[in-house]
């Protein structure tokens, strides 16, 4: 790696190359001499027709005609020869647009469509993906990548539990009592069985609700309304050769409490880590007590801080459990 | 929530999802707004999924009415 990064910086001194956008990370060496693929900056896995044009032009002029649509909704045009560099990035400024990252850093988030035309949607996934890539992008973090998703309701298609940080949208119903008609869709509706009819209302169970919103969504009299809405913060997982699912550490955040636990734990994971472990590691080794006491509870936020709290949300499998 | 009688009416038992909430609103189109359908649904996926698909294409349910292993809903045609 080192070789590579000297290689690199006589290269671009030599080419007159901006060494701090290759060091940026959104160039990655394949395996082929000379050869690299560009990584664009997709927040959300949100493109414009334009920018996907200048991408496929790209891939016309200094690729092979080919783009890859990679897991964490980037697309990336592989072949490009490093003697390029400079004209592809003066191509993607011509539309707003830059490289990803790699390395140490906060990598760019990753969103489901959210609620702006999904009906799952509980939350505006989108929007705030797009702010927290505009603030935290490419922050480094000292150790190792940091990444993060955000889901707009409890099914979860990002993969929040995976991240380094994963936040996913929640609600808390509520009853209005005198306008309920006792019609039961509520309870059908549930798919973690968390109602019941007690007489001629439903109950909820909080031990047993995820808060999709389902409730909300069927009542056909209105009388299941929405309380509270806000993000399930999960922090600590990873995939790769050793994942690790994320622990569940606040419930029913706001935007801005979002962006405060962001700061805060890249801070944290920043003192604490050592050499190039995630921050689950990081958890794992000094204790998520610690990460609860030092970064969640100062936020002044709802805590998760008991593991009864967070069995609900998970349903068994392969967790290589010793016991 | 007094005219309980429908106007027209559907047997969707043993018809699997999303095919019965397409075949209601096919039937729903037919129909002029306040009109009342009726739906016989099957427990189980059925209730989960169609009531709430329903409410977003912002008709209403006027009545759930249990029967043996399924429901009849009466459902009026969206303003």
């Amino acid at each position: 790696m080192e070789g590579l990064k000297a290689e690199l910086r006589k290269e671009s001194r030599r080419l007159k190359l901006n060494f701090d956008e290759l060091k940026s990370g959104g160039f990655i060496k394949q395996t082929q001499k000379d050869l690299f693929t560009v990584r664009l900056r997709c927040p959300g896995g949100r493109v414009t027709a334009d920018k996907m044009r200048t991408a496929a032009a790209i891939a016309d002029k200094y690729g092979r005609g080919e783009v890859h649509i990679t897991v964490r909704q980037s697309v990336e045009v592989p072949y490009v020869n490093y003697i390029h560099f400079d004209a592809v990035a003066e191509e993607l400024r011509a539309v707003n647009w830059s490289v990803a990252s790699c390395g140490a850093r906060v990598r760019v988030p990753t969103a489901c469509a959210g609620c702006s035309y999904n009906p799952n949607g509980l939350v505006d996934t989108q929007g705030i993906c797009a702010e927290v890539d505009r603030r935290y992008f490419g922050t480094p973090t000292g150790h190792h990548k940091f990444k993060m998703s955000f889901s707009g309701c409890p099914i979860d298609c990002f993969r929040t539990r995976e991240m380094d940080l994963g936040f996913q949208g929640m609600v808390e119903p509520k009853l209005l009592e005198d306008l309920c008609n006792g019609c039961q869709l509520c309870v059908k509706g549930c798919e973690d069985k968390a109602l019941r009819m007690e007489g001629d209302l439903p109950v909820r169970d909080d031990s047993l609700c995820v808060g999709c919103g389902d409730c909300v969504k069927v009542c056909p009299v209105d009388a299941m309304v929405v309380a509270r809405r806000g993000w399930l913060a999960r922090v600590g997982g990873r995939h790769g050769k050793h994942p690790l699912f994320a622990y569940e550490v606040a419930n029913f955040l706001t935007d801005d409490q979002v962006y405060a636990l962001i700061e805060t734990t890249v801070d944290w994971y920043r003192h604490h880590g050592e050499g190039r472990e995630r921050i689950g590691a990081v958890i794992g080794r000094i204790g998520l007590n610690t990460y609860l006491d030092d970064v969640v509870r100062p936020l002044g936020v709802e805590i998760v801080a008991q593991a009864d709290q967070r069995r609900k949300y998970w349903a068994g499998g392969n967790l290589y459990d010793s016991k | 929530m007094t005219q309980n009688s429908a106007e027209s009416e559907l047997d969707l038992r043993g018809v699997l999802c999303p095919l019965n909430f397409v075949h209601i609103k096919i039937k729903l189109e037919e129909m002029n707004s306040g009109d009342v359908l009726e739906v016989l649904l099957d427990d189980g996926e059925p209730m989960r999924n169609v009531p709430k698909s329903l409410k977003q294409e912002g008709h209403r349910i006027l009545r759930v009415a249990p029967e043996d292993g399924h429901y009849r809903l009466l459902i009026q045609v969206a303003e």
